[in-house]
């Protein structure tokens, strides 16, 4: 009953017209992010917030746009996919192994309605689990004291580490790459400027905005020269829609277990919607009675990993909003529209902000169906944005990226900052070091030192306090599972490789 | 090689952070952690790490050759110029000179780079200024250059 009084509150938010213009410009914007290769759901999502914050929206309205666009980049993922083999985004890879085989038997249309249908059903019914999940994990969350949240961080650092990357070497450098930027500025505690080198611009700071967009999309750029933009297609022919009403309805189950599967994939922290997809394909694809047509072409090839990655998508909300901490790289950049929103994620936002939290609930099931609007009859117009080359694409994403930035501060610092930030990012992507835990230790550095120090204080600096809770010792022996057992995993936990062109 | 290098250079950061750490002033109202804590833990684990990389390296990933070095510099060039240029010489040149010289490195066609530049910045600056209502400066200003604004 209070779900529906809540839910009722949301909808009075998200129903304003002005909102639910906010959502379908959102859902298309998002869309078109998805579709094209090499902007994907974090990098889009990424540019659009200095924009959206220099706007001048508030909370609930700036919350609504963005995660229209997350939901939407899900989405649009599968759109290059299927047409081109390749990836709109991360988490669409599983999408290839059967979709691009439909599209050269003649079946694109009928891979993309399926997988449209699949993505809504995926992400439909994880915003209905997010629905009824968060508010339960909200209740836990009031249980977890400093070193609970200590260890918490800890276990994002860990299982995002240890299952997104190949290895966990790299990984933790990259955590404390992110950890030791967070240390810039000054000392929350004592006040005191740390690591700033006597460099004014950096008493504050490093503003994670400028960080993510640099990391995100200004390497991106690099990445491209280096290709010379092979990786677009121009010409892509789509012939008459129509639904396939018969692999619809023979893929219910299949969509059912895989939003299952994508969901609680999407909740565990750090794992995040790639590995929501990958279990869902594999997951399918075990228990299926025609085992070798996958990867040839089966439409429930494309419906599983569609429907695993969108749900996935949803339950990665799950801990972000309740507990502050991120399980992707996606909701790591969500995270820090909130706190640019000055908005603090965790327990207290569904008791203090319930507008915001409902409203944000509330218009993503209203996204949903725009989603599927989007995706389904309208499909053609998204197809059509594959054929922007990427002599525009990209030389466009770099100038929205550096107005952005330079719209915040005006400071061109701040801009050399991000050119920086490309740089590290190019190198680290080029020798796979992975770049969410980067963001991920700027984002949650200072919450973790906080954490950790406030600790010590409530104990008198006994360090045995950390694992004085039954909460701590769980998430302690999750943290280490987590980074550990991925590395006798890692043979299992390999994609299939996708067909050759 | 490059996760070997990759890895020292780590390591040399990682100490580096350590000892600037230790330089750190405590001051009276400290906590039992102190300030100087959190930075150890993070350079020590980073340390640890980048030894970890020498002495287990990945295979090589596959760098760019010879000319791609070359596009890449001027990428570069391009990006830090455009970041001092964008607020004395406003919106409108540094945008299409920058997205003209990115444009080229990727497709090589120097008409098509400038066509792309010149497009991108009157589209983008329409769009910005008069759909989004951002403050840009289309040109550089005409008399004496205005006061700094402060950081």
């Amino acid at each position: 009953m209070e779900i529906l009084s809540n839910l009722a509150l949301g909808f009075s938010v998200a129903l304003s017209p002005y909102t639910l213009f906010l959502a379908v410009i959102g859902c298309f914007l998002g869309t078109i992010i998805g579709a094209l290769p090499g902007l994907g759901p974090s990098n889009g999502v990424a540019i659009l917030i200095p924009l959206a914050f220099s706007l001048g929206l508030d909370a609930t309205a700036a919350l609504v746009l963005m995660t229209s666009v997350y939901y939407g980049a899900m989405y649009g993922g599968r759109i290059s996919s299927i047409l081109l083999n390749i990836p709109g985004d991360e988490p669409a890879l599983m999408t290839t192994l059967d979709g691009y085989p439909m599209a050269k038997k003649g079946r694109a249309g009928d891979a993309l309605v399926i997988s449209g249908v699949a993505s809504f059903v995926g992400a439909f019914l994880a915003t209905i689990g997010l629905m009824l999940l968060a508010p339960i994990l909200a209740r836990v969350a009031y249980l977890f004291g400093p070193a609970e949240y200590f260890a918490l961080y800890l276990l994002a650092f860990c299982t995002l580490g240890g299952i997104a990357s190949n290895n966990q070497a790299k990984a933790a450098i990259a955590a404390c790459l992110g950890l030791g930027i967070a240390m810039i500025g000054l000392d929350n505690t004592t006040g005191m400027p740390r690591f700033t080198g006597g460099n004014l611009h950096l008493m504050d700071g490093v503003d994670f905005l400028v960080a993510i967009v640099g990391l995100f999309a200004v390497s991106e750029i690099f990445l491209f020269i280096e290709s010379h933009g092979k990786n677009t297609a121009i010409g892509v022919k789509l012939e008459k829609i129509t639904i396939p009403v018969k692999d619809i309805v023979g893929s219910t189950w299949t969509m059912l277990r895989s939003t299952l599967i994508g969901f609680f994939a999407g909740v565990l922290p750090g794992a995040g919607a790639s590995l929501g997809s990958f279990l869902a394909y594999m997951g399918e694809k075990a228990v299926s009675k025609d085992k070798d047509t996958f990867g040839t072409g089966n439409p429930r090839g494309v419906a599983a990993p569609e429907a695993g990655n969108n749900a996935a998508a949803g339950g990665a909300l799950v801990p972000m909003l309740t507990l502050g901490v991120p399980g992707s790289g996606t909701t790591a950049v969500l995270l820090a529209l909130l706190m640019t929103l000055n908005i603090t994620p965790g327990p207290t936002l569904f008791a203090e902000r319930p507008e915001v939290v409902w409203g944000l609930i509330a218009s993503l099931l209203i996204a949903n169906f725009v989603l599927l609007f989007m995706n389904v009859p309208m499909v053609k117009l998204f197809v059509r944005v594959l054929t922007v080359p990427a002599w525009v694409l990209l030389p466009m994403v770099t100038m929205i990226s550096f107005v952005g930035i330079y719209s915040l501060s005006g400071s061109y610092f701040d801009l050399l900052l991000m050119v920086a930030f490309g740089v590290l990012g190019y190198v680290c992507r080029k020798i796979d070091v992975p770049t969410v835990p980067i963001i991920l230790g700027i984002l949650l550095g200072n919450h973790m030192e906080d954490s950790l120090r406030r600790a010590m204080v409530i104990s008198g600096g006994d360090w045995t306090f950390l694992f004085s809770s039954a909460i701590s010792v769980g998430l302690w022996i999750a943290a280490i599972a987590g980074f550990v057992a991925p590395m006798f995993l890692r043979k299992f936990l390999k994609p299939p490789k996708p067909v050759e062109t | 090689m490059s996760d070997r290098l990759f890895g020292l250079v780590t390591i040399a950061v990682a100490l580096a952070f350590i000892v600037s750490a230790s330089q750190l002033q405590t001051s009276m109202l400290s906590d039992p952690v102190g300030s100087k804590t959190f930075p150890y833990l993070v350079g020590g684990v980073a340390a640890l790490s980048g030894l970890v990389m020498i002495l287990r390296p990945d295979p090589e990933p596959l760098w760019p050759r010879g000319l791609t070095w070359l596009n890449l510099a001027i990428a570069l060039a391009a990006l830090i110029g455009y970041a001092y240029a964008l607020k004395p010489f406003g919106f409108l040149a540094p945008t299409a000179a920058c997205a003209a010289i990115l444009s080229f490195q990727i497709s090589g066609r120097p008409v098509v780079a400038i066509l792309t530049g010149i497009g991108l910045s009157i589209g983008l600056f329409i769009l910005f200024k008069y759909a989004l209502g951002l403050g840009l400066v289309p040109l550089p200003p005409m008399s004496a250059p205005e006061a700094p604004t402060p950081a």
